[in-house]
């Protein structure tokens, strides 16, 4: 077994990357794969806490760099899902702890005993970014269907060709059909059109997301709810399963407004 | 009002057809590299050219980065008011 390393990385701050890592971690892990989520936002970790690990966590990866512990006593195993395991951050040191051939040596070191490898990268494009794409081969960038998240998407993606991550892939998060339907959105279209890479996956605005992280539980692991679709759909594409894309429409048209408005915009026609 | 000029949806420009545009722009500049100064000053270059050939409308003159596709194209709108006979004039 020599696992796939994928970072999840977005350049701005707050669009859902940590949030993602860990229901494409979770849905992975459902469909059998042996997979290791590693919190690479050295300082400022939050991995475990949207994991509900927190209270499980003893060593961090900077112990296993510094051989303070071994590998194995670093990783936390999710006991509600097999093959599910997290590599926390250090809280208490700073992005300056690891260089880039540190972080390469720890994928190295993790890839005979898993599948999948997902990095969880800071936000920003300095030190923390670099160490946490380093170890990674392939790339998901996340982005809000918004200018300023956008932009910074399309400053990531330069720089994660010029590193030669490949495949680079597109995951629109946030997205609110019923206002992209108003015009009132970017719609995915135009966002794919200027950043010109391949989508892997909308993930709609969803209020299941916070209620898992008010539980600390993923909703890929148990939640039947839009946002869970989307990320169990994002894993299937992972495994090279062609999965459409869900019809987001259908959850737009459902409030009253809308029906008036689609009435009226009816008859006008 | 808002509301039903959103209800019939009315012909003024949507917020999201604002992004899409106002996000374009943006992109064409930050992968380019070039600031507005560095943009104005080229454009005062250009004038500074044509001025020798011919009479130009300078308060109409448009230039702006443009892009089509993956190529992104410099785009001069500059209206001539009258061309010089003689080509330079030496004054």
């Amino acid at each position: 077994m020599s696992a796939r390393v994928i970072v999840t990385t977005s350049g701005k701050g707050g669009v859902g990357k940590t949030t993602s890592t860990a229901n494409i971690a979770a849905a992975l892990a459902k469909f059998g794969k042996k997979v290791v989520a590693i919190d690479a936002d050295v300082g400022l970790r939050n991995l475990d806490v949207i994991m509900g690990l927190e209270n499980r966590v003893v060593y961090n990866f900077i112990d296993v760099i510094e051989k303070t512990c071994k590998m194995s006593a670093a990783l936390v195993k999710d006991k509600r899902v097999p093959g599910l395991f997290l590599l926390p951050a250090a809280q208490t040191r700073t992005k300056d702890a690891v260089n880039p051939e540190q972080m390469v040596a720890l994928c190295e070191e993790l890839k005979p005993d898993f599948d999948f490898i997902l990095l969880d990268c800071p936000a920003g494009i300095e030190g923390g970014f670099k160490n946490a794409a380093a170890g990674a081969d392939e790339a998901l960038v996340v982005t809000t269907p918004e200018i300023p998240s956008v932009r910074d998407a399309d400053r990531i993606i330069g720089m994660l060709e010029s590193m030669g991550k490949s495949p680079i892939r597109l995951i629109i998060n946030r997205l609110r059909p019923n206002m992209v339907q108003d015009g009132d959105m970017l719609a995915k279209e135009d966002i794919l059109d200027v950043l010109s890479i391949e989508l892997i996956g909308v993930v709609p605005e969803d209020e299941s997301v916070i209620r898992a992280t008010n539980n600390g539980e993923p909703m890929t692991m148990t939640l039947d709810s839009p946002a869970a679709h989307a990320y169990l759909n994002i894993a299937e594409r992972l495994l090279g399963n062609d999965v459409p894309l869900m019809d987001l429409e259908s959850y737009a048209g459902r409030g009253f407004f809308s029906k008036i408005k689609k009435f009226f915009k009816g008859k006008k026609r | 009002m808002d509301f039903l000029k959103k209800l019939f949806g009315s012909g003024s420009e949507t917020s999201g057809q604002k992004a899409k545009d106002r996000l374009r722009i943006v992109l064409i500049h930050d992968r380019t590299d070039i600031s507005p100064q560095l943009l104005d000053n080229l454009r005062k270059e250009i004038v500074h050219v044509l001025v020798k050939y011919m009479d130009i409308d300078e308060k109409k003159i448009e230039i702006d980065l443009d892009r089509d596709e993956k190529a992104v194209a410099l785009v001069a709108n500059i209206p001539v008011l009258r061309i010089k006979r003689s080509g330079v004039e030496t004054k």
